[in-house]
């Protein structure tokens, strides 16, 4: 078909599998998104870390370079579970100012200037649209939390042999688990706000008021009620729960751990409430 | 002929407000224009049949398919121009309509080409490549109507198309909606509060009146059913030929020396009068057929319910 007929013409060939239509969206999104160049430096940065710690691994099992540096590394930094567990958490970090930046916009751009409509009269439900725009930040987190750590785990196994491999399976469950917990979470509530709060700014505020606040406040709570469950607030604490008890780590824990995993789906699920209760084409006002 | 939209008791509440009253009708036209006094449902009628507002009672099917049944064939099936302003942020216009292609389920590189031939259709095509934050109130409503076409549907849904557009504009727009219509490859349900744009570009007409079904009629089959009462500018003795058509069961009445109005009885034909007048030797120097115009058809639903 040319440009110059100008006319209507059907359409009745093949079309895509429905299940695959909610990438459209974070593929479209990736082009805007890079567009950034502050966001694309940010981006570039999230991979010095995994680039620092595939240097150590690296050094541990070379024995000329440990000689000709001198360093004691071995012996400073051992590959062991609180080596994998801080790459999770200085990851994790990483992630949250990824979703600090493209977070609040997703879903509130499409609330202003009403393209919610737009995407709902087409054989494309509010599920698949949640689940586009959660892509878009689930492919990039994981993309800097759970492939490099898995990545390195990989190469600490080749370098170290099988046996090391099969010894440390708990490290591949935890780094799985604690990071694909931390960027559904961080997913949930960035969309859950953006599509409440038009303004990004105010967003980005709420976001990591969200994240920090609680804290301050649960810390209150305990100092005057004497009382550590005012940390069931905290996203910080609950996360710092999750991951001690995933790495076996020592950092002090203010809650049971089953506790911390049912108020994250508690808060799950009230953002998943709170995102479908505003994306809907049209709303209706009682 | 299967109806393109059956509405059988169709009943919608939002809130706690009944919006759409019982409505029972089948829309089978090429071209339906949808009327109403403001508040009467058109755009509510518009929302439900693309699955946005639930239905309290009744159905409703599009191509004899159910929409709660199977809501996402249909809107396959559907390209909907919402009356307001609705576009995605911070994208040029060829990749807004190429995007809602893919998401209609076109691949990637034929949703870019059909992006490419919709919007040189709409005449936007020297402009495909700017923003659409850029574009005048014009240009994004005929980048409404690319997004809505531009996966070659079979029912277009245009809500207030001509809104806000100037008069060369909102020709042009009426003029596209036209030659999409007479492709016959589609069917149209056109919402506006302009009974002109209606007027000009639909063959059948559905006005809603306070949540019910006004009046649905074919506007030509509704025109030529008027089509009874003549004025005549004569020149000659319009007396003796009054009275003759009277012979015909026709009643007249004169309006001065040169003009004759007639209502026509069933039977009598227009050229029956010229046999007479050439009879009588008059002259027929003018003849009008009063049209009932779509005002007319409006008023009269607003007024019979």
């Amino acid at each position: 078909m040319a440009v110059f007929e100008q006319k209507y013409k059907p359409y009745a060939d093949e079309l895509t599998p429905h299940w695959s239509r909610f990438l459209v969206i974070p593929r479209y999104a990736y082009k805007e998104i890079f567009q950034s160049r502050l966001f694309l430096a940010l981006f570039v940065s999230c991979f010095v870390y995994p680039l620092a710690c595939m240097l150590i691994v690296y050094l541990h099992h070379n024995a000329t370079a440990l000689e000709m540096l001198k360093l004691p590394i071995t012996q400073v930094i051992p590959i062991d579970l609180d080596f994998f567990y801080y790459f999770v958490v200085v990851q994790s970090t990483f992630g949250f100012f990824v979703t600090m930046f493209i977070g609040p916009t997703l879903v509130a751009k499409d609330v202003t200037n009403n393209a919610l409509a737009l995407y709902l009269c087409r054989p494309f439900s509010r599920f698949e649209y949640v689940l586009g725009k959660m892509a878009t930040l689930l492919i990039l987190l994981s993309l800097i939390t759970w492939l490099p750590g898995i990545l390195l785990f990989l190469l600490q196994s080749y370098l170290e042999g099988i046996s090391w491999l099969f010894g440390n399976l708990r490290i591949i469950f935890a780094i799985l688990v604690g990071s694909s917990i931390w960027i559904l979470l961080l997913a949930l509530m960035s969309q859950a706000i953006s599509a409440w709060v038009k303004w990004r700014v105010a967003a980005m505020g709420i976001l990591l008021g969200l994240f920090f606040i609680p804290n301050a406040m649960a810390a209150i709570i305990k100092g005057i009620f004497e009382t550590n469950w005012g940390y069931l607030i905290s996203t910080r604490s609950l996360m710092r729960t999750i991951l001690a008890d995933l790495f076996k780590h020592s950092t002090r824990i203010e809650i049971p751990v089953w506790s911390a995993w049912t108020a994250l789906l508690v808060i799950c699920a009230i953002c998943l409430f709170l995102l479908f209760k505003k994306v809907k084409a049209y709303e209706v006002i009682s | 002929m299967q109806p393109i939209i059956d509405l059988d008791n169709l009943s919608v509440t939002l809130g706690k407000r009944p919006i759409l009253k019982n409505l029972k009708v089948e829309l089978t036209g090429r071209a339906i224009g949808l009327l109403g006094p403001n508040g009467a449902g058109k755009t509510t009628l518009i929302h439900t049949l693309l699955g946005f507002y639930p239905i309290n009672q009744g159905t409703a099917r599009i191509f004899g398919q159910d929409i709660r049944v199977a809501p996402k064939k249909i809107r396959g099936l559907i390209g909907y121009m919402p009356e307001r302003d609705a576009f995605i942020d911070g994208m040029s216009c060829i990749q807004f309509i190429q995007m809602m292609g893919e998401l209609s389920g076109l691949p990637s590189d034929i949703a870019l080409e059909r992006a490419h031939e919709a919007l040189f259709f709409v005449g936007l095509g020297e402009a495909r490549y700017r923003s659409i934050d850029t574009y005048s109130l014009g240009m994004k409503q005929l980048a409404k109507l690319a997004q809505a076409i531009v996966h070659g549907p079979k029912l277009l849904i245009l809500d207030e198309p001509t809104n806000g557009l100037d008069p060369p504009t909102r020709q042009r727009m009426l003029k596209l909606i036209r030659d999409i219509r007479d492709t016959n490859q589609v069917n149209i349900l056109l919402s506006s509060h302009l009974l002109r744009d209606v007027e000009e570009s639909c063959e059948e007409i559905l006005i809603l009146k306070d949540g019910r079904v006004a009046t649905y009629c074919d506007l030509e089959a509704e025109r030529k059913s008027n089509r009874k009462f003549l004025e005549m500018e004569t020149f000659g003795n319009n007396l003796i030929f009054g009275q003759a058509i009277a012979k015909l069961g026709c009643e007249y009445a004169l309006v001065g020396e040169k003009r004759i109005k007639i209502i026509l009885q069933d039977g009598v034909e227009v050229g029956d009068l010229y046999k007479i007048a050439a009879q009588y030797e008059l002259q027929i120097r003018r003849l009008n057929f009063k049209r009932d115009s779509l005002e007319d058809i409006f008023l009269k639903a607003m007024e019979d319910k």
